[in-house]
């Protein structure tokens, strides 16, 4: 049963293409408001995903819930999206190509004009207003794309890929679009394949790893699925304090690093100093979005292929 | 924050169709919309040209005479006094040879030999006036043996002396002629009908081509349903079609009062031209909705511009086969085959048509107005539906599988 609660809802997603399974059981729950990231590695089903949300392409089977719609297209006039593959009309001027793709939101065509000549000079874009699409730069056409995305002001803004393509200044321009948006109460989904993005923006996350959802919430829920990484360095390269290590511990010289034990820092700690370890430098990690990510698809791949997860293996 | 609401399905097909009005009307496409017509006119007028020329050249009927000298002289004397009465039912007379005592002529040589009347003759009289003998092929000799008897009859004075003249009183027509010509309306109508649709299934897959390559299908298809998108196109193109068919009638009308060119009168259809006319746009537009929706429908399908373009000759051949289905049923009315050429939907329009020019009657167009629109909604909800369903792949597909639009086509899964 879908609620109401949530900007976007999906239960059990599944969708075909010439028999091979490109989403297959997707779960999302994306709260009203959040930055929402849909993590995965390419062809995991993330573009799919978002497609069925909206009513692009339609589930084999399975249900979707959007902005409190069963239709997607029902409440399109609320939600801005961005598709992987970039697409303008080339002769259009940059002003008319958002004005056009707010009128398709239901934004009257003249108001459309009259935002996008404002929101090109607000972000820096007024030499091109009067340009067509083809005398841009692929990464200013996309820039454009994004204001017309979000001409119409909606309360649902679906990026898939937005980062891709942009440089890293054009990047950190639009983290801060995202984080506005979110500051003024907008939920912002966006799909990517590189994960500090991810890591500095989002609120929740979905990975998606070969059509399945293995891990979806909080980020830091995520990192927590990974143990914290403890890092020493000692004196003595031997003595009885090695007893206290794990088995699975690493080093290069003196310098060890394995997992934080389940039983915390303190008793490893007083191993150390009982055994005479000598310690130089001693330092907790928390695992990083990027560790989670690679263990979580890491162990969705190999389930697939019905291979033991390194957890099982151990 | 101004929020217009929910666009319904035809103010989204108003938006899509008022961006492709106004990119096609200022593209170098329209402008090759707008010539294309001059190109059959241009090929028909070459072709009427040269073969005007050849028939000129080689069928004006002309009989060699190989006889007697005073035999010839007979003939020669006979056709001239019949041809005041009897005009072009006359062949031309030819002396080939003035025959010596005794001398046997041989016809099928002269018939052969190209030297003789530059190798331009239909047939050979030989023998004598009383007994004429005619030589040439079957057809040529079924022709001209009543005018060939005729003449030899006067040249032998069995013929009549006196052809008394007839008078001539003209009726502007005739229920054998009056129906004789409104299948020439007809098949005008029909024919004008397929060469506009023609031309604009060629517009409507160029715009798909451009579709394709700019990628925005997909921004379309999330912000406003598929139908609205096809409708949007298909409209488009339509109100293009009507700035053309303008811009031509201005111009026909134009160069016709200023008489460079001749309009051909075509007799009163049954309907009365007004409505005729009206019914003319109205089959137009609903012979294109019906096509541009399949193509539609097929087209969003394809994967790439090149399936797009292999598209064109099925899309050519199925046009023609839909044209000569109607014109054959066109010849056979009150039968299965008008009724079935009414009935299916890529016919409907143009048989419809040639109904109007050879029979009154408005209901039976209303409703076959409604039936063809009918159809066009179900080709274009299909099409969506089929759109949402097969088509926007992303990421890696299955190996070893039939991809595309031929695996769409197939439902293959």
């Amino acid at each position: 049963m879908l609620s109401n609660d949530w900007a976007i809802e999906a239960r059990g997603l599944v969708k075909r293409f010439d028999g091979f399974t490109a989403v297959d059981g997707v779960d999302l729950s994306v709260p009203q408001g959040a930055i929402y990231g849909i993590l995965g590695p390419n062809g995991a089903g993330k573009t799919t995903t978002l497609r069925m949300l909206q009513g692009i392409i339609d589930p084999d089977s399975g249900g979707r819930r959007i902005l409190g719609a069963d239709r997607p297209h029902d409440v399109a006039h609320r939600i801005g999206y961005l598709p992987e593959e970039r697409g303008l009309y080339p002769t259009m001027k940059t002003y008319e190509a958002i004005a056009f793709m707010g009128a398709l939101r239901g934004l009257p065509l003249a108001e459309g004009r009259r935002r996008g000549k404002a929101m090109m000079e607000e972000h820096g874009l007024s030499y091109a207003i009067d340009r067509q699409i083809r005398q841009l730069s692929k990464g200013m056409a996309q820039q454009v794309q994004i204001l017309g995305t979000l001409v119409h002001q909606p309360d649902l803004v679906i990026f898939d890929e937005p980062f891709s393509g942009l440089d890293a200044l054009n990047q950190g321009k639009l983290e801060k679009m995202i984080r506005a948006l979110a500051a003024g109460g907008t939920t912002v989904i966006f799909s990517t394949h590189v994960i500090a993005h991810a890591e500095r923006l989002c609120d929740e996350v979905a990975i998606i790893a070969g059509g399945r959802v293995p891990f979806a919430g909080p980020v830091d829920v995520a990192r927590d699925r990974i143990p914290a990484q403890v890092r020493l360095e000692t004196r003595h390269a031997d003595g009885p304090w090695r007893a206290a290590l794990p088995a699975d511990a690493r080093h290069e010289g003196a310098l060890w690093s394995f997992p934080l034990p389940d039983t915390g820092v303190e008793p490893l700690l007083r191993a150390l100093i009982e055994g005479e370890a000598g310690i130089l430098s001693l330092s907790i990690e928390r695992a990083g979005l990027h560790d989670a990510f690679v263990a979580i698809a890491g162990e969705a791949a190999a389930r697939a292929l019905g291979q033991p997860t390194q957890e099982e293996a151990a | 924050m101004i929020h217009k609401g929910r666009l319904s399905t035809l103010a989204g097909a108003f938006v899509v169709a008022r961006r492709d009005f106004v990119a096609i009307l200022w593209s170098r496409s329209f402008i090759f919309f707008l010539l294309g017509p001059l190109f059959p006119l241009f090929v028909g007028a070459m072709a009427g040209s040269i073969g005007a020329h050849v028939e000129n050249a080689v069928d004006t009927p002309q009989i060699g005479l190989m006889m007697a000298g005073e035999d010839i002289d007979a003939m020669l004397t006979a056709r001239h006094a019949l041809e005041p009465a009897l005009r072009d039912d006359l062949p031309d007379l030819v002396v080939v040879a003035r025959l010596h005592p005794g001398e046997k002529p041989d016809p099928r040589a002269a018939l052969a030999d190209k030297s003789i009347n530059g190798g331009n003759l239909s047939a050979i009289i030989s023998g004598t006036a009383k007994a004429p003998v005619l030589t040439g092929t079957p057809g040529r000799l079924a022709a001209w043996q009543g005018a060939v008897s005729l003449i030899a009859a006067r040249a032998t004075g069995h013929g009549p002396d006196v052809l008394p003249d007839v008078a001539l009183a003209p009726t502007a027509t005739s229920t054998a002629a009056q129906a004789h010509n409104r299948v020439l309306t007809a098949q005008g109508g029909q024919t004008l009908l397929f060469l506009l649709t023609m031309l604009l299934a060629g517009m409507v897959l160029s715009n798909l081509m451009e579709e394709k390559g700019n990628k925005v299908i997909e921004i379309l298809a999330a912000a406003i349903p598929m139908e609205s998108v096809f409708f949007g196109k298909l409209f488009a193109m339509l109100a293009i079609s009507f700035v053309g068919i303008g811009v031509w009638a201005v111009s026909g009308a134009t160069l016709s009062m200023a008489g460079w060119v001749h309009i051909p009168e075509l007799v009163t259809p049954a309907v009365g031209w007004p409505l005729f006319i009206a019914l003319g746009v109205a089959y137009f537009a609903m012979a294109y909705l019906v096509l541009g929706s399949i193509f539609l429908a097929i087209g969003s399908m394809a994967n790439s511009v090149r399936e797009i373009q292999t598209l064109n000759m099925p899309v050519t051949m199925g046009q023609l086969m839909v044209f000569f289905f109607a014109s054959y049923a066109m010849a056979r009315p009150g039968s299965a085959i008008e009724i079935a050429a009414m009935v299916v939907p890529f016919s409907s329009p143009f048989a419809m048509l040639a109904r109007a020019a050879m029979q009154e009657g408005l209901w039976p167009h209303l409703a076959a107005l409604g039936w063809q629109a009918l159809w066009v909604a179900i080709f274009v909800r299909g099409g969506a539906a089929l759109f949402r369903k097969r088509v926007m792949k992303s990421g890696p597909q299955g190996t070893g599988q039939k991809r595309g639009l031929i695996a769409a086509l197939m439902g293959k899964k």
